[in-house]
């Protein structure tokens, strides 16, 4: 997949297009705004990176400007400013999802590849399926090898969730802003616990479990 | 008070040119009176004259010259303000009680004012009067008048005063007015003083009112208001500074020398795995994490307490808030034993910010179960009284000593019997700038018989009117 990094610290610009390159990306970088809208607008990418302050150009400015000219690439905003009230306002501007500084490599990953997810529609489904696990959307029934699971409300949401970025790495941030909507983190890791309820009633006497934790990063669900 | 001072004060200019306007009118009123009164006197006496001479003319047509004279003679004597002379074409004088011809002054249609002598009290007095000559055939020429001195006087005295009156408004009024700027200013130096004093770093200076709930009073309190907020502007600052450089170094240190120390091991190329590298980075990591999530903490309470958020207040329903709170912790609370309970109630409409009461509320239970013995319980449960509107959560744990109740509200405040137990200590402090936020209130009470309840006490102006309606069903 072909990624613009627009990060004017150099340093961190590295990291990131190093990272990027290491999980098989191929990385476009600019270091100010003018430049990384015109790259944004002269080749085609399938996701931009863009930090939101930037030499030249705000990177808000930069998007809005992408915007204006009819390029929808998914765009996740970078941003070191607080962030209460600036998350709203980069969606607002255009941007497709937010990261707070400082993040680990790991979110911004799974984030990105959530993003490329979304950029390719797969119609509308109305049935998930991962292995023998369906979920039916329409129903709101899941089934595993053919007997019925009993699911919660939230805990269908939390498996429709991560069903429709199976074999994708899913942080604990992530899963608290799409699931549960909420932007902060609980002082305790609630979302284990939910996981692990989850877990039980997904995977437990069957063979091969579906539901993984990935070390460090969050949980993915996928057929083995 | 220098006159330099004075006159370039605002209150001053506003007087000096009222007492000027004043002054002005005060003249033009008074010429208008004395012209219109004047001319009605005149046309008064112009009256008189003119019926007499009509008189007289027709005492000249019956009676001829000699009758006219004899008429003169006869009125003359009468006295009182009445002049007569009749003279021949030398104005020499034949009958009348003036003694001669006196210097007159023509003024329109034979009209003169002239001034003659008089005995009043056996002595000659020089008196004015205004009248008119008349023409008799022959040369012979009438003059009558009439004696217009008190008149004269009058006026001579209006036209004298006039100008010292003038000067007296003008004296007076500059004294008053500088009166009412010398007070005006001496309230303005006492604000001006204590800006002063402020700028030159004395913050908790503020400006006295005089009590009176005028236009300076307003001011004071207004200043004072706006004092307030910038103090606990720089004191939130002055917290923050403090909490950082206290709480933050601690672990920043820890994290370098478990770095330096990583570094040390390999640099001796001791008998280290490549696991035990790995997981001594981990370990790095994991302590980098925990020190955002202390500094975002830290920044959020900041800024939600300084209200320099520009966060959303929106109108959202506290029940539906603690629902939500209350799904997201139930697995928890299921693992430690603990019973979460969301005690019913109607929808309670309130306007606020979801996002950081439901952060506030996430805090509060989340400690609840932390300080929960197993087999205890934790409620939550929203209520509106007359004191307020209530989200409030109560737990079964140990509850916190009286004594330290306002304190554990502090920043990194962890009482000891929880020092063990993983936290920021900045759990409280947070739901405390959240209840700031909102102009509610964090109180904590006992709950009984044992146990802590955390409620926040939003006013009750921040109830939403749909409220009153479902909390009556």
């Amino acid at each position: 997949m072909r990624i613009l990094v627009v990060e004017d610290d150099l340093e961190a610009q590295r990291y990131l297009v190093q990272g990027l390159k290491e999980s098989g990306h191929v990385v476009d970088e600019a270091s100010d705004g003018e430049t990384g809208l015109s790259l944004s607008l002269s080749r085609s990418y399938d996701v931009a990176i863009i930090d939101r302050m930037l030499p030249k150009m705000d990177g808000l400015k930069v998007v809005a400007e992408m915007r204006e000219h009819g390029n929808l690439t998914p765009v996740l905003f970078l941003s070191a400013l607080s962030e209460v009230d600036d998350r709203v306002k980069g969606l607002k501007a255009g941007g497709d999802d937010y990261l707070a500084k400082p993040y680990a490599f790991v979110e911004l990953l799974a984030r990105i590849d959530a993003l490329l997810r979304r950029r390719t529609p797969s119609g509308v489904k109305t049935r998930l399926g991962v292995g023998d696990l369906e979920l039916d959307l329409l129903t709101r029934a899941a089934k595993r090898s053919g007997t019925d699971i009993e699911l919660q409300p939230r805990e269908f949401r939390l498996l429709e969730y991560l069903m429709r970025h199976a074999g994708q790495v899913v942080t604990r941030t992530m899963l608290l802003e799409s699931v549960w909507e909420y932007h902060f983190d609980p002082q305790t890791n609630v979302i284990d616990v939910h996981i692990s309820r989850l877990r039980a009633k997904i995977d437990k006497g069957f063979q091969a479990p579906l539901l993984h934790t990935v070390r460090g990063a969050g949980y993915m669900i996928r057929a083995h | 008070m220098r006159t330099g001072h004075l006159l370039r004060t605002q209150a001053f200019r506003i007087v000096l040119v009222y007492v000027v306007l004043f002054a002005f009118s005060v003249t033009a009123l008074l010429a208008f009176t004395y012209w219109n009164t004047v001319r009605t006197l005149d046309g008064q006496t112009d009256q008189i004259v003119a019926a007499e001479i009509t008189g007289l003319a027709e005492q000249y047509q019956h009676l001829g010259l000699r009758g006219l004279a004899e008429t003169v003679r006869s009125r003359s004597t009468h006295g009182g303000e009445a002049l007569y002379l009749l003279t021949d074409r030398l104005r020499r004088p034949l009958a009348g009680n003036l003694d001669s011809w006196p210097q007159t002054v023509v003024t329109a249609e034979n009209f003169v004012e002239f001034d003659y002598e008089r005995p009043v009290d056996g002595k000659l007095e020089a008196r004015r009067a205004r009248g008119r000559m008349f023409a008799v055939t022959g040369g012979f020429v009438l003059l009558v008048a009439q004696d217009v001195h008190e008149r004269f006087l009058t006026r001579r005295m209006f036209t004298t005063t006039l100008p010292w009156t003038v000067a007296l408004i003008l004296v007076l009024g500059l004294a008053g007015g500088a009166l009412m700027s010398r007070k005006i200013l001496r309230r303005l130096d006492i604000i001006n003083r204590t800006s002063g004093e402020i700028m030159a770093g004395d913050l908790t200076r503020r400006v006295p009112r005089i009590g009176s709930g005028d236009e300076f009073d307003m001011l004071a309190e207004n200043l004072n208001h706006m004092l307030d907020r910038i103090e606990r502007l720089m004191r939130g600052l002055r917290e923050v500074t403090d909490s950082v450089a206290h709480d933050l170094r601690t672990p920043l240190n820890r994290l370098r020398n478990r770095l330096e120390e990583s570094v040390m091991w390999l640099n001796a190329g001791g008998a280290l795995t490549k696991e035990d590298i790995a997981g001594e980075i981990e370990r790095a990591i994991a302590e980098t994490d925990q020190l955002i999530g202390t500094f975002n903490a830290l920044l959020l309470i900041a800024e939600t307490d300084a209200g320099t958020t520009r966060a959303a207040m929106t109108a959202l329903d506290l029940v539906s808030v603690a629902a939500d709170v209350t799904e997201l912790y139930e697995p928890l609370a299921e693992e430690r034993k603990v019973t979460l309970t969301l005690i019913p109630s109607g929808d309670v409409a309130i306007e606020g910010n979801r996002s950081l009461i439901a952060q506030a509320l996430a805090n509060l239970v989340d400690n609840a179960i932390k300080y929960t013995p197993a087999g205890g319980h934790v409620r939550i449960g929203t209520a509106v009284g007359s004191a307020g509107v209530d989200l409030w959560v109560s737990d079964s744990g140990p509850g916190i000593p009286h004594q330290d109740r306002t304190r554990v509200v502090d920043r990194f405040v962890r009482l000891e019997a929880s020092r063990n137990t993983p936290g920021t200590g900045l759990g409280l402090s947070l739901v405390a700038a959240v209840a700031h936020f909102h102009n509610a209130a964090l109180i904590l009470e006992d709950s009984l018989p044992t146990g802590l309840k955390a409620i926040l006490r939003f006013p009750r102006a921040a109830l939403r009117a749909t409220s009153f309606k479902n909390a009556a069903q």
